[in-house]
């Protein structure tokens, strides 16, 4: 049984990564078909499809309360769909492993355990043994090459140390897919730049799909490999337009012809769908 | 320049200035010395019935009591408050009872009490106990009902099933308020405590030493036992406050 017909929107996957999937990367990783969610009376969702490329980076931008958010908590399970299916691989959520960036690292982390113990909490949660969750995290923490005392507590380090923590947290299982809420926005502008290269950094070096939902066009255009711009709720796809710019970006990426023509795109498509109101 | 050495003072300036002015009427005669012995000689009373005296004995009761109804309290409120706080619906359906009772004043159950439990020490105990318990469960059961919400859903999201969320998170998190809870509770335990040996045909007990005294008109001595409980109050709580801080590091932060 196959997951999903073949999808339209994954057919230029050009992974990223040297540690993606090569073979699988032309199959989308996620598929969603039929989705419909409401609150009360408002109609979030109705019969709503996506596919969602493996090992590309998604930004979802949309008018404020079109459901950016809704969308990836429904994809994650924190919350329940009305109707509607939704797959990674042909496989549900609780059978493949993922990991979820809150906007509000604060109170996303654990105040009572030590930054490297919240890491490693996952791995808990998944009955690894004591030794090999200390190994696991450590080579995580080696690998990404980041330079922080995690024998702190979370309130003892800035909200840029705190919200790696959380990433670092969620990477931690290996996961085939990336959740990302918001997660710069309670940073101040500095330390934001700073994890928007951290990001990049750690996906081109996993390669893991993931979906960030931003209110920052810049930064939805800039990390992404693709922008999914949502209309008004009931949200459509307004448009879904490639970024092809190289990685990795940096500060130049800004004035790049292509990179502002994109955003350009997406801003204009933005405006239509906030006047069709 | 040495106003900040200075500031570390600013706390004894309120000793000092009410041992001042009381030194200054009683030595004055502004008071009748029957009513408001001298801070020395209530000192010498208070030194004397700690060394060795009555007044050691009786604050040791005192002590025991409160801390038999604290420890009773807790071990009945804190398991019950995590059960009321995890199911909303339950703790909804039971909040005015709770509310109730707890808005009760403690000592008017001692009658009911007395029936149940006799003169001995049951009385006192288990009334303050009654009192400490509705306040502490109040507590813990708004300590686990405010759980960050992100920080269930985190735990949740990470694949934490719902008795995991219960120990690892909410447990956790309702920490800070079971110590708020606990605190109160103690305060409201010495005060039923001390009432109680007053009047309930006790034979020992700050409450007893101070009312002994009153009825022996031995001012001194009976203020001696006032400021013996008043160190035990503030005791109690400056201890649960050093728990709390060593044990639950991250509260208010």
């Amino acid at each position: 049984m196959t997951a999903a017909p073949a999808a339209r929107l994954s057919a230029a996957a050009d992974a990223p990564s040297p540690l993606a999937r090569a073979a699988a990367s032309r199959r989308p990783h996620v598929t969603i078909r039929g989705l419909s969610k409401r609150f009360d009376k408002a109609v979030i969702y109705d019969n709503f499809d996506l596919d969602i490329p493996r090992g590309e980076l998604i930004s979802v931008f949309g008018p404020n309360g079109c459901g950016k958010s809704t969308l990836i908590n429904m994809i994650a399970g924190l919350t329940p769909v009305d109707a509607g299916e939704i797959l990674f691989d042909g496989m549900r959520l609780n059978e493949i492993k993922f990991g979820y960036v809150f906007q509000n690292y604060r109170e996303a982390l654990f105040p009572w355990m030590r930054a490297f113990d919240n890491i490693a909490y996952p791995l808990k949660m998944m009955k690894v043994a004591p030794a090999e969750r200390r190994l696991r995290t450590e080579k995580l923490v080696s690998h990404l090459g980041i330079k922080l005392d995690l024998n702190l507590y979370p309130y003892q380090m800035s909200g840029g140390q705190q919200q790696l923590v959380s990433i670092m947290r969620a990477l931690v299982v290996d996961p085939e897919i990336l959740f990302l809420d918001e997660p710069f926005s309670a940073l101040d502008y500095e330390m934001t730049l700073f994890m928007r290269e951290q990001l990049q950094k750690l996906f081109m070096e996993s390669g893991t799909t993931m979906v960030l939902v931003s209110h920052d066009l810049e930064e939805a255009v800039y990390l992404a490999d693709r922008v999914l711009l949502l209309s008004r709720h009931p949200a459509r796809i307004a448009d879904f337009p490639k970024v092809a710019v190289p990685r990795p970006r940096t500060d130049a990426t800004l004035s790049d012809p292509e990179f502002v023509g994109i955003k350009a795109h997406c801003l204009d498509v933005f405006q239509r769908e906030v006047r069709r109101a | 320049m040495n106003t900040k050495k200075l500031e570390a003072f600013l706390p004894i300036v309120g000793v000092a200035g009410l041992l001042a002015i009381w030194s200054l009427a009683t030595w004055r005669q502004w008071v009748d010395p029957v009513l408001l012995p001298s801070p020395i000689s209530t000192f010498k009373a208070l030194w004397v019935g700690m060394d060795g005296g009555a007044l050691g004995f009786d604050f040791v009761k005192t002590v025991y009591r409160t801390a038999v109804a604290t420890v009773i309290a807790s071990v009945i409120a804190i398991p019950l408050g995590i059960v009321l706080g995890a199911s909303e619906r339950l703790y909804r359906s039971l909040e005015f009872v709770i509310d109730f009772f707890r808005s009760t004043p403690a000592s008017a159950m001692f009658p009911l009490f007395l029936v149940l439990f006799g003169v001995g020490d049951e009385t006192k105990i288990s009334v303050a106990a009654f009192g400490a318990v509705l306040v502490i469960l109040f507590n813990v059961a708004y300590g686990v009902m405010n759980a960050r919400k992100t920080r269930l859903l985190a735990a949740k999201v990470m694949g934490a099933s719902r008795l995991r969320v219960l120990f690892d998170v909410m447990l956790l998190e309702s920490l800070p308020q079971t110590f708020v809870g606990i605190r109160n509770g103690v305060s409201l335990a010495l005060v039923v405590i001390v009432v109680a040996e007053m009047f309930i045909g006790s034979q020992d007990g700050l409450g007893h030493s101070v009312f002994e005294a009153q009825q022996l008109f031995e001012m001194p001595r009976m203020y001696a036992a006032i400021f013996a409980a008043g160190v035990l109050g503030y005791g109690l709580n400056l201890l649960f406050l050093l728990i709390e801080r060593r044990f639950v590091h991250w509260s208010g932060k």
